[in-house]
């Protein structure tokens, strides 16, 4: 699964944080978009399993998943797209257009200080 | 305890590598697509006959994503078409960085259109960029109406859906399957995605995709930078 891919990418993003401010990261937040099929406990296994005896063991991970936003063709609204009933918030049209997902950001990290 | 914001793109090393695809494919006036679809839908088969009917208006190579066997790489050479094959050794997509190393090993001087055919997946690949021009979703009408609503990601994505395998549905098998459900289900989240009902067996329905990708390869060409 892609997980391991963005726990590889996450470890090293975190790790470098860390580093540059020599302490041991002891939590962190991401998101992204819905679209990205990001499952959050294939996702934390995965970090688990790679960040054993590295300064990244033991980091809680806290995923918040954004939903996907469109625009609306007939009053411009943006708003959130329901996947299940899509269309515009506002006024209801259908006629939308699906803005890009949302990226896999880490948002932020916990430090222990000492 | 300290907090800190980061706000870091965490793929960016896949999105780095998939601008320069980009970037290379457009200096060259080349098209890329990246097909998109469950294991069986028939996306080798679709690779071979539009290679075999368009071989001599265009330039086409292939790039093969497998998780471990050159199988279809195989079927593609017999067609005779260069094609470069990618193991990703279980990993569940292509990456760009996988595809920047592949275009290397293509004749890029004599090819017009690039497909890539990613692992057999209708979730994963949908989420990594590759650098293409644009992905086509395949979807066989043995696989079930409801995939549009169950998978809605890569239908809302992808400039093409491909409904492959029509020729089941007058043999009576896969009856139930439900041709304009997928079609309202995929323009809902898409209203730009051509459909094309095709089967790559018999051949019914191909012109129309033919088409489009002659047109699009033509485009491509002419905005060459
Ligand atoms: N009846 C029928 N079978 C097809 C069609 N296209 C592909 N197949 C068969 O479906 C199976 C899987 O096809 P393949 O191209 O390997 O699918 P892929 O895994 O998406 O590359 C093969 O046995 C093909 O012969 C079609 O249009 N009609
Ligand atoms: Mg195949
Ligand atoms: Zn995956
Ligand atoms: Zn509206």
């Amino acid at each position: 699964m892609h997980e391991t891919m963005v726990a590889q990418n996450l470890l090293a993003a975190i790790s470098r944080e860390a580093a540059k401010h020599n302490a041991k990261p002891v939590a962190a937040r991401i998101s992204c978009g819905t679209l990205y099929a990001v499952n959050d406990e294939l996702l934390r296994f995965a970090f688990e399993a790679i960040a054993r005896d590295t300064p990244c063991e033991g980091v809680r991970l806290e995923i918040e998943h954004k939903r996907v936003q469109g625009r609306c063709r007939s009053c411009n609204e943006t708003f959130d797209v329901e996947l299940s009933d899509p269309r515009c918030r506002a006024c209801a049209a259908e006629d939308f257009e699906l803005l890009p997902d949302p990226p896999l950001v880490l948002e932020q990290i916990e430090l222990r200080t000492e | 305890m300290s907090k800190i914001d980061i706000g870091r793109r965490i793929l960016s090393e896949n999105e780095k590598y998939a601008l320069d695809n980009g970037r290379l494919l457009s200096e060259g006036g080349k098209l890329c697509l990246n097909m998109i679809s469950s294991p069986g839908s028939g996306k080798t088969t679709i690779l071979v006959r539009t290679i075999t009917e368009l071989k001599e208006k265009i330039g086409i190579g292939v790039i093969e994503g497998d998780i471990q066997t050159d199988i279809d790489a195989e079927r593609i050479r017999a067609t005779e078409a260069p094609v470069v094959q990618i193991n990703t050794e279980g990993g569940c997509h292509l990456n760009a960085a996988q595809v920047a190393g592949a275009l290397k090993g293509l004749p890029m001087d004599k090819l017009d259109l690039i497909m890539i055919e990613n692992v057999g997946n209708l979730v994963c690949p949908s989420a990594f960029e590759l650098g293409e021009n644009g992905k086509v979703v395949v979807l066989s009408v043995a696989e079930g109406d409801d995939k549009p609503a169950k998978y809605p990601a890569i239908f809302a994505k992808s400039k093409v859906l491909l409904i492959n395998k029509i020729d089941l549905l007058t043999k009576g098998a896969a009856e139930d399957f439900d041709i304009e459900r997928v079609k309202t289900d995929a323009r809902r989240l898409n209203k730009e995605i051509r459909i094309f009902q095709i089967s790559a067996k018999t051949g019914e329905g191909m012109s129309g995709w033919y088409d489009w990708l002659t047109e699009f390869v033509r485009n491509r060409q002419s905005q060459r930078a």
